[in-house]
């Protein structure tokens, strides 16, 4: 636990709840007759309800982007390094909502709940998602919360994925998006690994073909597996290296198949701990809605017409050694939006951390954001907006 | 607002209202600020300084970070009424080609650079036998980042041999030197020059 919450910390944090009885129409053709959302908020909303900042989240992001929940915490919220008082997602200017998606597994509706219609959980038979459906239900809430128009919509990773569909989706109800660490869409090898990733869970004796809830079980294995593959590449080369190298757990060699390098133990351990906390149902859905994203698929491939459609402006963030979602494939975006006319701006963050960087404390990756986000703040004060 | 570089107060004469324009090393977004607000105009910076990328953030100029000897591959044919480069042309691999890309990119191109036919540069070579150390050029020969250093002449001849053509040239001098001598002499008296170019 932190001894005190620190000042530039949003502090102490409640979840909220919002439930939903429209339907909502998924693409896979399915519909939700009804369903929650869990989310945080963070600062004040302005009387002209301008000053509106929504996050998306990553694969395994929550609603718990910021702050403590209680004293007792040993950690903060996913994104609290780049959200509170002072910093570049400022708190004392900005209103920020953050929710757990569609077919999560910590409070909104997904495969752990209950499905009305048969009076069990959903387990497997929830419906797969999409990035576009995601912002479907993300507009619900900012309809349930009076914003008509969000200041900014920010992700990383997948959750840039989400911001770039909101102005896809959405353009009139956004000013700025801000894309960090992102992809236009999943290459091949990128598919391949959520393939590895799903495999891993669903070849585990505990799976039931996503059944294992009524056999009071976990995939754990599986599950444990499919987010070392995924932890690896969340990581740089250099990041391991210097983390473990090949540092040994004792000081020889045993000639057995036990964790024996420092890597080894600490893969294993991400693992376990991320099987006790995760859904592996919701891992597989999560999976698919990122192999599925392709927002240029609408218009033959070309995603500078899509982005046509567009009004917002846009911050491309993107991490030198990031191999996952590389500076290259953020600039497939930024090529695109210049193409399109759209007002962007880019810059690619020298950083050893790998795909995890946009989740670091970086002197430069701070300043930049700031700069940006302060700018949208200014002009909203200044009554611009 | 006003512009405090010389070859920026020429430059922006010769941008035409509402143009799109790309400005090659853009530094803190100086011009491009200048020309969206007096000129209606929509573009790109794009630049690699890490400093600089965020002053234009900050002020809302559109940046990109992207290194000029990579080329231009990512913008389209003619996608562009102008490109701009100041101060930049004699840092890059390959001047040439640039120009060549600068001229796939947009209908017209402006470029700036030191003038190392200029007077002092002369004096400073032909009395001390060293390579010139100036104002414009304040970098000694083994750290400069100007590997490329060329003159009016200089630069009229490799016009002349790719077929571009000289729309508009003019001397920008530090001291704000409006002298006579530099308009007839300008590879003698100009201290940087400025040309407007297309195809």
């Amino acid at each position: 636990m932190p001894n005190a919450i620190p000042e530039d910390s949003v502090g102490i944090v409640e979840p909220q709840s919002a439930r939903f009885d429209s339907p909502l129409e998924l693409a896979c053709g399915r519909t939700l007759d009804s369903y929650e959302l869990i989310y945080e908020t963070y600062g004040t909303l302005n009387a002209q309800r301008s000053n509106a900042v929504l996050i998306c989240h990553a694969l395994s992001g929550t609603h718990h982007a910021a702050g403590y929940h209680s004293v007792d915490d040993r950690k903060p919220g996913w994104w609290d390094a780049y959200i509170g008082p002072g910093k570049p997602i400022d708190t004392s200017r900005f209103y920020v909502v953050c929710l757990n998606n569609l077919g999560g597994c910590n409070g909104s509706t997904g495969p752990t709940s209950i499905d009305p219609k048969t009076g069990k959980i959903f387990g497997p038979d929830f419906p797969v998602m999409t990035v576009p459906d995601w912002v479907n239900s993300q507009a619900r809430l900012a309809d349930y919360l009076g914003i008509d128009v969000w200041a900014a919509v920010v992700g990383g990773s997948l959750g840039g994925m989400q911001a770039l569909q909101w102005s896809i989706s959405f353009p009139e109800r956004m000013l700025h998006t801000v894309v960090i660490a992102a992809a236009p869409k999943l290459t091949a090898q990128n598919i391949a690994f959520n393939e590895v990733a799903r495999q891993a869970i669903m070849s585990d004796p505990c799976f039931h073909n996503g059944r294992y809830a009524d056999h009071n079980t976990l995939p754990r294995q599986g599950l444990a597996l499919a987010r070392m593959v995924g932890h690896i590449t969340y990581l740089s080369e250099d990041s391991m290296g210097d983390k473990f190298g090949r540092d040994l757990r004792s000081d020889k060699i045993n000639f057995g198949f036990d964790v024996e390098f420092q890597v080894e133990s600490y893969l294993r351990y991400q693992g376990e701990m991320f099987s006790e906390a995760f859904d592996a149902n919701t891992y597989l859905l999560m999976t698919k809605a990122l192999d599925y994203f392709d927002p240029a698929a609408a218009c033959n491939g070309n995603l500078a017409e899509v982005l046509k459609q567009a009004k917002s402006d846009y911050l491309l963030v993107s991490f030198s050694t990031d191999w996952r979602f590389a500076p290259a494939r953020s600039e497939e975006i930024v090529n695109a939006l210049t193409q399109a006319g759209r007002n962007v701006s880019y810059a690619c963050i020298e950083s050893p951390h790998g795909h995890d960087a946009f989740l670091i404390p970086n002197p430069r990756y701070q300043a930049v954001f700031s700069a940006y986000m302060n700018r949208i703040a200014n002009g909203i004060e200044a009554g611009a907006l | 607002m006003s512009l405090n570089r010389p070859d920026l107060a020429i430059i922006q004469q010769w941008v035409k209202p509402n143009s799109r324009v790309l400005d090659l090393g853009c530094g803190e977004g100086e011009l491009l600020n200048y020309l969206k607000t007096h000129k209606q105009t929509h573009g790109y910076g794009l630049e690699i300084d890490a400093d600089k990328i965020t002053a234009c953030i900050a002020k809302g100029v559109n940046v990109i970070e992207q290194n000029l000897d990579d080329g231009l591959s990512n913008f389209q044919d003619q996608s562009y009424d102008l490109v701009v480069m100041t101060q930049a042309l004699q840092a890059l691999r390959r001047p040439d080609l640039m120009l060549e890309e600068m001229l796939r990119v947009g209908k017209e191109c402006i470029v700036t650079f030191p003038n190392f036919a200029y007077w002092r540069c002369r004096l400073y070579l032909s009395l001390k036998g060293e390579m010139p150390v100036s104002k414009s050029l304040p970098h000694t020969w083994y750290n400069t980042p100007n590997i490329h250093l060329s003159t009016f002449r200089d630069f009229e001849q490799l016009c002349r041999s790719r077929n571009f053509h000289i729309l508009d040239r003019a001397v920008g001098n530090s001291e704000h030197e409006t002298h006579w001598a530099t308009q007839i002499w300008p590879n003698l008296f100009g201290e940087v020059a400025i040309y407007r170019v297309s195809r």
